[in-house]
């Protein structure tokens, strides 16, 4: 272990599978809180949905004629999303911000226990199998063990992952700036801004919000699906309401509102994140720090992510990118 | 700005001073899983088989030894399954909570609970052999669960009351309000394991700490100066879901995740009242919890500087403008609220166990119980916190006792489809 090794891992992870499913969650959530001003605090939920479509389908259901294959499932799994979307919106739509916020939340909690606790969908053991073989299948990367980009080191599936994966995210980033210059995306704004304003100009506020949230869950539902293809297993206890959280935090970093702040959002994020755990593992493996013990390092990325998101959102609440103009949050 | 980064910083040498006082870290070793079997008043049950499974085709398998601990050793960190083998147990018992436990080993050696409790009086048992869910409603069940639910209605209440009182006076949805629980749980839990206070002096100490640390010092060091700069409510919230998280994490960087017992009156044996069986520190902390509550809404409808609060909670602007001191008001309702939280989080270490996600699982719990009763109202919260707390523990004759939870939630969002302002609010627009 050196400086060198801790280097790595923090690229790797930057760039790597985690940080693509935190950044789908986040660009979605970006479209329903950056641009709309949705307190979308269940976002989970919508991966949840992604993960577990994915995992009964190809695992549960395995060879049903229901399902004939991966392509199916994620056809299914983003129609499921679109019905979470409007079963979610329908009642919440119409509260104030703080109502929508706990519904979410609880909405999310609801979800993550019901499939915890049906054995049908996997149990509190989930589910663990092959869940992406017609994926890992069209892997058009030649046959051999690793490949190299200079320090870092990919096994062949994981090159193949991870290039879809960012190639998914160059499209749906390129999609939300195509729509946020639409007149469409200004009405979102306007929401955002002043919802009675948009009312009173004949715009049906209530159905953009429910676009948004079916879009925005959208993203979040597809970080669910390469979530369950890319890790090939689905555990209930993985989509806890810190996961929405941390989307937070990564949108505030990097910018909410601007197309490109969940991407840099996450990339420092993830980078800091393991950069810190990888550097203080290497200080208490080379005996500098003798005050710790390597379990409670795990903690100490949580204290920051905690404290980095209070710190944020008092100094400075537009991230990296963004506008504060275009960001006074407040209660409507 | 750079003397609200002071403070913070201020905040977490507190938080290290703290931890420093003695808890060292966790030992690390080969990875092992630990079953302790016990009975009511912690005394071991010998002789149970233990079988612990994995997802990659691991088994293994012990038996308790005279202490009720059987130690399996695992090839390595991960997760596990561990189950009791029901015919092993002595005849007219079950484990609470049902035979099976999910643990996942992190390091080192992993402690799994089973706690042995006379048969049919398992409460959330799993019902693995019991016959199904719905075979088990009988009356004395339900009056069982109609106690627990009372129990568990008075700690919800404790903390709902002063998530209300927040709300009201301050507009603030208070995220991090679940870890005043936690930090009331365990400020108790260093005065009594750490400087060996009995607990009964342990935990009206420890509350006054809480509420003056935890409550009025909170407000102080990070919610006025975010007022005085005019801070939004959206923003202000994701505060405190970022302080909650800090915290959360701050209490098990110090203490560890495995929960522990405050030293005295932790396996007190259940008495037997007709077909209802409860711990006797169970009945003396809800006539505690019965007379905090009713002490403070006395105090709110009665008093000066209670009627001052339902004032602030009305029309800041008007009670300030009428002589009011907002911001005292503000600090005394912080006060309170730590009280009667850090009361709830010693009820629920006395009555479960102290543990650092103690107050986080309840945190939705307050919320359904504020919300069910209408934001910002104080008998509201209190008539939620009862809906919710029975609705919660009489759902598990019907639903897994994994969805108790679930179902309190569920409440909630079915009322605010109906009735959006709360069983007591007042009806205004909240959309």
């Amino acid at each position: 272990m050196d400086m060198g090794f801790v280097l790595t891992q923090a690229i790797s992870q930057a760039i790597g599978v985690t940080a693509i499913i935190y950044l789908l969650a986040t660009m979605g959530l970006n479209i329903q809180f950056g641009y709309t001003g949705l307190l979308n605090f269940g976002q989970i939920a919508f991966v949840a949905v992604g993960s577990y479509a994915i995992g009964v389908f190809m695992v549960q259901w395995q060879g049903s004629a229901f399902v004939p294959n991966l392509w199916v499932a994620i056809i299914y799994a983003l129609l499921l999303s679109v019905v979470l979307a409007l079963i979610l919106g329908v009642p919440t739509l119409r509260l104030r911000a703080d109502y929508l916020a706990i519904v979410t939340i609880a909405a999310g909690e609801i979800i993550r226990l019901v499939f915890k606790s049906t054995d049908a969908l996997g149990g509190a053991q989930g589910i663990n199998g092959k869940m992406g073989e017609e994926f890992y299948a069209i892997n058009p990367f030649p046959q051999q063990d690793r490949f190299d980009f200079g320090p870092l080191s990919y096994t062949r599936n994981d090159v193949w992952v991870v290039t879809v994966g960012w190639v998914v995210i160059a499209l749906l980033l390129l999609l939300t700036w195509a729509l946020m210059r639409s007149p469409w995306g200004r009405v979102l704004k306007g929401i955002r801004e002043d919802e009675d304003a948009v009312r009173s100009l004949g715009k049906s506020t209530y159905l953009r919000k429910m676009q948004a949230l079916i879009l925005g869950g959208i993203f979040g539902t597809i970080g669910g699906i390469f979530w369950a293809v890319a890790k090939q297993s689905v555990q209930p206890d993985s989509f806890v309401p810190a996961f929405t959280f941390f989307c937070y935090t990564i949108l505030i970093l990097g910018g909410a509102a601007r197309v490109m702040g969940p991407v840099i959002g996450a990339l420092i994020f993830w980078f800091l994140l393991v950069f810190i755990e990888q550097f203080l593992l290497l200080l208490i493996d080379n005996g500098t720090i003798t005050f710790l013990e390597p379990t409670q390092v795990g903690p100490i990325r949580f204290i920051l992510v905690g404290v980095g998101l209070m710190l944020l959102m008092i100094f400075r609440p537009q991230g990296i990118l963004g506008d504060k103009k275009e960001l006074a949050l407040d209660a409507r | 700005m750079h003397r609200g980064i002071t403070r913070i910083v201020l905040v977490l040498v507190g938080f290290i001073a703290a931890g420093l006082l003695g808890f060292g870290p966790a030992q690390a070793e080969g990875a092992s899983i630990t079953a302790v079997v016990t009975g009511a008043d912690k005394s071991p049950v010998s002789g149970v088989t233990v079988n612990v499974t994995n997802a990659e085709g691991f088994t293994g398998s012990a038996e308790t030894d005279a202490e009720g601990l059987a130690t399996i050793e695992v090839p390595e960190p991960g997760k596990y399954t561990a189950t009791v083998d029901v015919a092993t147990l002595p005849i007219g018992v079950e484990i609470k909570g049902g035979p099976e436990r999910s643990i996942n080993v992190l390091q080192g050696d992993k402690k799994a609970l089973f706690p042995v409790v006379p048969a049919g009086e398992g409460g959330d048992s799993g019902g693995s052999d019991s016959g199904g869910i719905l075979a088990g409603i009988t009356v004395e069940r339900v009056l069982q669960l109609i106690v627990d639910g009372i129990i568990l209605s008075l700690i919800i209440a404790l903390g709902a009351l002063g998530l209300s009182l927040i709300f009201g006076t301050t507009g603030l949805s208070n995220f991090a309000h679940g870890e005043l629980i936690t930090l009331g749980a365990f400020t108790t839990l260093v005065l009594n394991t750490t400087l060996g206070l009995n607990l009964l002096i342990a935990a009206p100490i420890g509350i006054v700490i809480s509420a003056a640390l935890w409550g009025w010092g909170q407000n102080q060091i990070l919610w006025k100066p975010l007022r005085k700069r005019g801070t939004g409510l959206i923003a202000a919230m994701i505060v405190s879901i970022g302080l909650g998280i800090a915290l959360r994490y701050t209490i098990l960087f110090f203490f560890g995740g495995s929960p522990v017992s405050y030293a005295q009156f932790a396996g007190q044996p259940g008495i037997d009242l007709g077909p209802i069986f409860v711990t006797p520190k169970a009945i003396v902390l809800s006539i505690i919890a019965v007379l905090f509550l009713v002490a403070s809404v006395a105090w709110l409808k009665g008093s000066r500087l209670g009627k001052a609060t339902r004032a602030v909670s009305d029309n800041p602007a008007l009670a300030s403008a009428s002589g009011v001191n907002v911001e005292r008001v503000i600090s005394v309702v912080w006060v309170l609220g730590a009280l009667l939280a850090a009361y709830a989080g010693v009820f629920l270490g006395m009555t479960q166990n102290v543990v650092w996600t103690m107050g986080q699982f309840l945190l939705l719990t307050l919320f359904a119980a504020v919300v069910l009763g209408g934001l910002g109202t104080i008998s509201g919260a209190i008539l939620g916190s009862f809906v919710v707390g029975i609705t919660v523990q009489l759902s598990t004759l019907i639903v897994p006792p994994e969805l108790k939870t679930a179902s309190a939630l569920f409440l909630m969002i079915v009322l605010l489809l109906i009735r959006p302002q709360g069983l007591l609010g007042r009806p205004e627009r909240v959309g």
